[in-house]
């Protein structure tokens, strides 16, 4: 089972589902959760443990400069324009590099090849029984969170029960965590923001033709618009959460609600049993 | 024109309530910018009256000939963005995962594949009560947002460069978006709330924004609502010889304001618009500072 929890916009609590979820679950099977919001991963705050960290690298050209003879054809070449080609030597901009390798396939004299350059961290650890956390972390000032996101996948792929953070908007994180999931939990603040971004959200799901489903985080009851839009659409409220001071303070204080309040565990049970049925996969 | 950004790191933190009520609370002249462009929602405050719209076109997309496609597979082979996918006894390129990098053109012995022009999304160009608007709908799931944001950022200086202030709603993160939003702004002023998560964003997002060397201000959102934690990240914001510039309690005339498509600051009495009140005089002094300086 591999499963999402994305949301459109932030801060509706996808964290909160993500590691409440990862939590109850491993106290009965292993779990592997994975933060993909590698621009700012919190789910370590709620789970502190001793890591083990690995760089995460991406590929970069290198010119060899004696065997270059300064054609342009690499700079011709990317689409990018990370490469400038002067008339006595070589511009590398490696910030707008997508590392696509298309330089040194194109370079006549075979003057260039790769080397890693690192963008971010992998970090793995055990913080309880049966749960392994995963996170990656982009480098402050780095442009490629996806290649991150890749590789933080990549860690888990082999794992039975894997539960993905997903980073807020709809853009190409987004996309590259939500690829390849069994379903995905979209969770949602009843708010005309939480709404508009809740469609958005919907469409990338169905553009990657992953089944989703809807979590409403810090309910005041005023969910009628929320509720419209679900039923017009045919995705199923999984979830509830009511807006509660004290949730919010276990939250914020970097404690678990399962935990504090250990009624809301069968609540995340069943959270997961309604993940199950929409993937259509076994528990 | 002295440029500010609203920034957060950390999602949901209130960017968008607090850019809407500074519009509402300024006097100077001013153009409006939404560059969180993949989930924008300054203009569900603004009630903007359209102007026109742009196509935004962003990195051109491979597609593949089914005709010509032999099946060979050397595009796959060589594909680093796993954009290639197997359509029966030939291939197809996958739109939403292909960064237009053109190796796949380059390698195909058939010449099956061509870049082509694709949109990413369109720039809304508006008129608001507090001025022009630049907004803009990335296609959802499509690539592209940093350079959608310099594109927003461009059409503000084309359109409204005589304005006294270019107010920017920022995306959560500290990616390319971000970077692109922050680059060339005079102010910075990041948006938090007394959480561990918002604390360790809060970090991370100065650390983004250092190199670019904007004037950094901190608003605490809902900063009553964990009083030990707003005392932390008041601690280390001094530490850092960052001002806190804001602190807005936590209300629920905030909600309703949102659901009513307005600034919080058009309801006087309520706590929230008061405390914004605050943060706006504060914000003054440094345009005034900024302005002496120039």
């Amino acid at each position: 089972m591999k499963l999402s929890v994305a949301s459109g916009k932030g801060g509706t609590g996808k964290s909160m589902v993500a590691a409440n979820l990862a939590c109850t679950l491993a106290m009965t099977g292993p779990v592997t959760l994975v933060d993909c919001d590698v621009e700012e991963p919190n789910l370590h705050l709620f789970f502190p443990a001793p890591a083990i960290t690995r760089d995460v690298t991406v590929p970069v050209p290198v010119v060899d400069e004696p065997a270059c003879d300064h054609c342009g054809k690499c700079g011709k070449f990317c689409q990018y324009g990370a490469i400038t080609v002067l008339r006595d030597r070589i511009l590398f901009f490696p910030e707008l590099c997508h590392s696509c390798g298309g330089c040194t396939l194109v370079c006549p004299k075979n003057a260039i090849h790769e080397e890693p350059k690192r963008i971010g961290t992998l970090s793995t650890s055990a913080p309880q029984p049966g749960l392994k956390l995963i996170t990656g972390t982009l480098d402050t000032g780095s442009p490629h969170a996806v290649s991150v996101i890749r590789e933080a996948k990549k860690e888990a792929e082999h794992d039975p029960v894997v539960i993905y953070d997903t980073a807020p908007g709809t853009s190409c994180s987004v996309v590259e965590t939500l690829v390849g999931c069994d379903a995905c939990i979209l969770v949602t603040e009843s708010t005309p923001f939480g709404l508009h971004d809740l469609r958005l959200a919907v469409d990338v799901a169905a553009r990657l033709s992953v089944p989703a489903g809807v979590v409403i985080n810090r309910s005041d009851g005023k969910d009628q618009a929320t509720l419209r839009f679900c039923t017009d659409h045919d995705l199923e409220i999984m979830m509830t959460v009511p807006f509660d001071r004290e949730i919010a303070a276990i939250q914020s204080t970097g404690n678990l609600l399962c935990r504090k309040r250990p009624e809301w565990q069968k609540d995340f049970i069943a959270l997961y049993v309604k993940c199950c049925t929409l993937a259509g996969v076994e528990q | 024109m002295i440029r500010i950004a609203v920034i957060s790191g950390k999602g949901g933190t209130g960017k968008t309530m607090i850019t809407a009520a500074l519009a509402h609370l300024l006097n100077e002249s001013l153009v409006l910018a939404d560059c969180d462009v993949d989930a924008a929602n300054l203009a569900l405050l603004l009630d903007p009256r359209p102007i026109r719209t742009e196509p935004f076109m962003g990195m051109k997309s491979a597609v593949i000939d089914p005709d010509i496609c032999t099946g060979c597979g050397e595009c796959g082979v060589h594909c680093r963005f796993n954009a290639v996918e197997r359509d029966g006894d030939i291939y197809r390129i996958a739109p939403l995962r292909c960064e237009g990098c053109a190796v796949c053109v380059e390698v195909c012995p058939a010449a099956a594949v061509a870049m082509q022009p694709r949109q990413s999304g369109e720039i809304l160009y508006a008129e608001t009560a507090r001025g022009h608007l630049v907004h803009a709908r990335l296609v959802p799931g499509a690539g592209n947002s940093g350079l959608l944001v310099h594109a927003v950022k461009k059409m503000v200086l084309e359109q409204d460069k005589d304005c006294a202030l270019f107010l920017i709603d920022g995306p959560p993160g500290t990616g390319c978006p971000l970077i692109s939003t922050i680059s060339g702004v005079d102010i910075a002023l990041i948006v938090t709330e007394p959480s561990i998560a918002g604390l360790h964003d809060l970090k991370r997002v100065v650390e983004v924004c250092r190199p670019f060397r904007p004037r950094i201000l901190v608003a605490i959102n809902k900063f009553d609502l964990e009083g030990s934690l707003t005392g932390t990240i008041r601690a280390w914001c001094t530490g850092k010889d960052i001002p806190v510039a804001g602190l807005i309690p936590f209300d629920p005339a905030v909600i309703e304001a949102v659901r009513n498509g307005m600034a919080v600051t058009h309801n006087e009495a309520s706590p929230a618009a008061q405390a914004i009140q605050i943060l706006k005089t504060n914000l003054e002094e440094e345009l005034t500072h900024l302005g002496n300086q120039r």
